[in-house]
C-alpha cells in the first residue's frame, strides 16, 4: 500500500494538522518509505494469534463510586489559553 | 578530597548520613555544575532553589534523626514528568509555559523519599526520537567526544538524552528517564552510564506526559547498578490513579543485590547476531558473555524468532497510540493556541497543532492516524498487535531455558548530531535491540561494557522475565564488576 498527496492531505486533516503544500509533498515519500518497511509484517503467519491487549497480565479494578477529587476549577483553568467566567473560551461554534 | 559531584547516589546518601558533608554542600556543588554546563543544553529549566530546599530539609532531618531513603541526594527530572509549579514541556513548543498544578506520582515519591530537584531535563519532543535532536529547546550535546581529535558534537541518545548527558557530565548523580522503545537504555549506552526500564506497570504513569501508553514506563538512570536499584525502589509502587499499575509490593532490590550467578542461565539470542553487526559491539558482547560465565552463570543459546519484526510492529503501535494520546492538544484546555484571524474552531485546532508540534511528532501523528483509519486498521494495527503477541511468546519460551538474556543495547556507539536526521528510518533502526523488550513489557537494563575504537561507550543489555528486576540488576552488577568501566568524558564544556 502506498499513499499519494491526496491521502496525505486527508490524513493530516483527520489528525487536525494544518500542512502546507510543500510539507504535504515532502511527507509523501517519507511516509511511503516507512509504510514499505512495515509492510514486512505481512510475511508473519498470525493464524490463530490473538492481538495483544495487555502486555502484563493485570485486572481492571473497581473503586467505590464516590467523589475522590474536584473543587479545583481554578487549577483546571490555570493553564487555559483563554478562560472566561470559570469556563474554557473557544471561538464561536454556532452561527 | 573527592569532589562531591563525583560521588554516586549510594556514596552521597551514606556519606551524608555519616556526617562527612552536609546536604547543602552537595546541592550547592551540583547546582554549580549545572550552571557551568550550559553548552550541553541538558536542562530546559534549572531549579537550584528546589535542590537547596530539599537539602536544608535533609540537614534538619539528620539533626532530628528522621532521615528518609534519599535524604541529601539531588537528582535530575526528565521534563516529561509533571512537576507542580515548575514548567513541564515534553520539550515541545505546544507545552512551552505549561505549569502543572499537580505532581506526577513518580516525582512525588522521589520528593517524599527526600530527594531534591536540580532541574528539568531536556529530551526528544514528546519522547519521540533516539538522538535528542527533536527537542524544541535545542539539541542536547553529549559530553563525550571521539578520540580522533575531531570535536564533532555527538548524540547523547534519546529520548532521555538530557538525563544521560547530565549524569555522564556529573551534573547530577541520577535522573529519571522514561522508556517507550529504548529511551532509557539507548541513551545510557551512548553515554557510559546505567539505566533500567522495569516491568511495565511497576512505575505509575500518572502525571507522565503520554506518548504510547501500552509501552511507556519510567525508570532510573545513574552511574552504577546499585544506584539504579536505590532509585527504582523509590520510584516504583502501586498507584490507584494508573489503571495499568501493578498492585505488587516493591521488592528491596538494593538489599537483594548479588553478583553471584552460580546456578543461573544466561540466554544469548541467536537472532541478535545480525549480519554486519558492528565489530566493536560484537567484541563487547563476547566479553560480556565471558564475564557472566566468570560470575558462575551457564551460557545457553536461545531463539527469539520474531525479533526482526519487532521494530516495524513498534512503528505501527507507538505512532497509533501517540496519535490518540496527542489528540488532547487542541489549544483549548492547556498549552499553545494559534487562532488566525477569522478562524473557526476547526481551523484553530489545525493551526495550533501545526504550530505546536515539531516535524517528527507530526510525522508520527500522521502515520498513527493513517494506520488507524477506516480500511487500514486490520492490515496494520491488528496485524502489528498480533506480531506483538508472538514477540512476547518468543520471550516467554526463551525464559523457559534461561534466567536472563544478554544482548547489545544499541547497534553502534553514539553517532554525530545530524548524521541520521535526513532519513527517519535510519534513526528508527538504532532501537533494533531495545524495542523487543518494550513490546513484551519486560524489565531490561543497560550497563557500560567498554569503549569503541573511537573511545566511545558501548552498552550491554540484560533482559529479564516479567517482575524479575532483581535478576536483571544482579546480572548487571556482575557485568559492572568485571567490565571495570571507569572512563569518563574529559571536560570541555
Amino acid at each position: 500500500m502506498s499513499v499519494d498527496l491526496t491521502t496525505v492531505k486527508k490524513v493530516a486533516s483527520l489528525a487536525r494538522l494544518a500542512v502546507s503544500e510543500a510539507e504535504a509533498e515532502a511527507l509523501v515519500p517519507e511516509l511511503n518509505g516507512i509504510l514499505d518497511w512495515v509492510e514486512q509484517l505481512g510475511e508473519v503467519d498470525v493464524t490463530g494469534v490473538q492481538p495483544m491487549t495487555a502486555v502484563i497480565p493485570n485486572h481492571l479494578r473497581l473503586r467505590a463510586d464516590v467523589v475522590a477529587d474536584g473543587d479545583v476549577r481554578d487549577k483546571v483553568l490555570a493553564n487555559a489559553p483563554q478562560a472566561e467566567h470559570g469556563f474554557f473560551a473557544v471561538p464561536k461554534v454556532i452561527e | 578530597m573527592t569532589q562531591l559531584t563525583d560521588l554516586t547516589v549510594a556514596e552521597i546518601r551514606d556519606g551524608f548520613r555519616a556526617g562527612d558533608f552536609s546536604a547543602r554542600e552537595v546541592a550547592t556543588a551540583f547546582n554549580a555544575n549545572v550552571a557551568a554546563a550550559k553548552a550541553l543544553n541538558a536542562f530546559i529549566v534549572d531549579t537550584p532553589d528546589h535542590a537547596l530546599a530539599a537539602a536544608d530539609q535533609a540537614d534538619k532531618d539528620r539533626t532530628a534523626g528522621t532521615l528518609k531513603p534519599l535524604s541529601g541526594v539531588p537528582i535530575g527530572m526528565k521534563d516529561l514528568f509533571c512537576t507542580n509549579g515548575v514548567q513541564t514541556t515534553a520539550a515541545s513548543h505546544m507545552l512551552e509555559g505549561f505549569t502543572p498544578t499537580y505532581e506526577s506520582t513518580v516525582s512525588q515519591k522521589l520528593w517524599d523519599a527526600g530527594a531534591g530537584m536540580l532541574g528539568k531535563l531536556n529530551l526528544d519532543q514528546f519522547a519521540m526520537g533516539s538522538s535528542n535532536e527533536t527537542s524544541y529547546f535545542g539539541n542536547v550535546i553529549s559530553p563525550w567526544r571521539r578520540n580522533d581529535g575531531g570535536n564533532a558534537p555527538l548524540a547523547p541518545g534519546g529520548s532521555s538524552g538530557g538525563s544521560s548527558a547530565a549524569i555522564a557530565a556529573r551534573l547530577c548523580p541520577a535522573a529519571t528517564g522514561t522508556d517507550t522503545g529504548g529511551s532509557i537504555r539507548q541513551p545510557a549506552a551512548f553515554t557510559g552510564i546505567s539505566g533500567i526500564k522495569p516491568t511495565y506497570g511497576r512505575c505509575s504513569r500518572w502525571g507522565i506526559i503520554a506518548f504510547a501508553s501500552s509501552l511507556d514506563q519510567a525508570g532510573p538512570m545513574a552511574r552504577t547498578v546499585k544506584d539504579c536499584a536505590i532509585m527504582l525502589e523509590n520510584m516504583a509502587g502501586f498507584d490507584a490513579k494508573d489503571s495499568t499499575s501493578l498492585d505488587l509490593a516493591v521488592p528491596q532490590w538494593e538489599a537483594g543485590l548479588s553478583p553471584d550467578l552460580k546456578g543461573k542461565k544466561v540466554g544469548i539470542p541467536r537472532e541478535y547476531r545480525v549480519e554486519g553487526l558492528d565489530a566493536d559491539v560484537a567484541r563487547v558482547w563476547d566479553e560480556g558473555i565471558a564475564w557472566l560465565k566468570d560470575a558462575g552463570a551457564e551460557i545457553v543459546e536461545v531463539s527469539l524468532p520474531h525479533s526482526k519484526y519487532a521494530l516495524p510492529a513498534y512503528y505501527i503501535i507507538a505512532p497509533a497510540e501517540a496519535s490518540s494520546n496527542l489528540a488532547r492538544y487542541d489549544g483549548v484546555r492547556y498549552g499553545l493556541r494559534d487562532l488566525p484571524d477569522g478562524a473557526n474552531l476547526q481551523d484553530m485546532y489545525a493551526a495550533t497543532r501545526a504550530a505546536g508540534f515539531g516535524p517528527e511528532v507530526k510525522r508520527r501523528i500522521i502515520i498513527g492516524t493513517y494506520v488507524l483509519s477506516a480500511g487500514f486498521y486490520d492490515a496494520y494495527y491488528t496485524q502489528a498487535q498480533k506480531v506483538r503477541t508472538l514477540i512476547a511468546r518468543d520471550f516467554a519460551k526463551a525464559f523457559e531455558s534461561c534466567d536472563v538474556i544478554l544482548a547489545p543495547t544499541a547497534p553502534s556507539a553514539a553517532f554525530a548530531l545530524g548524521d541520521k536526521t535526513a532519513d527517519p528510518l535510519s534513526m528508527y533502526l538504532n532501537d533494533v535491540f531495545a524495542v523487543p523488550a518494550s513490546l513484551a513489557g519486560l524489565p531490561a537494563m543497560s550497563v557500560p561494557g567498554g569503549l569503541s575504537k573511537d573511545g566511545l561507550p558501548l552498552g550491554l543489555q540484560i533482559i529479564g522475565p516479567a517482575f524479575d528486576e532483581q535478576a536483571v540488576l544482579n546480572a548487571g552488577l556482575a557485568l559492572e564488576q568485571r567490565a571495570g568501566f571507569t572512563a569518563r568524558p574529559e571536560q570541555w564544556w
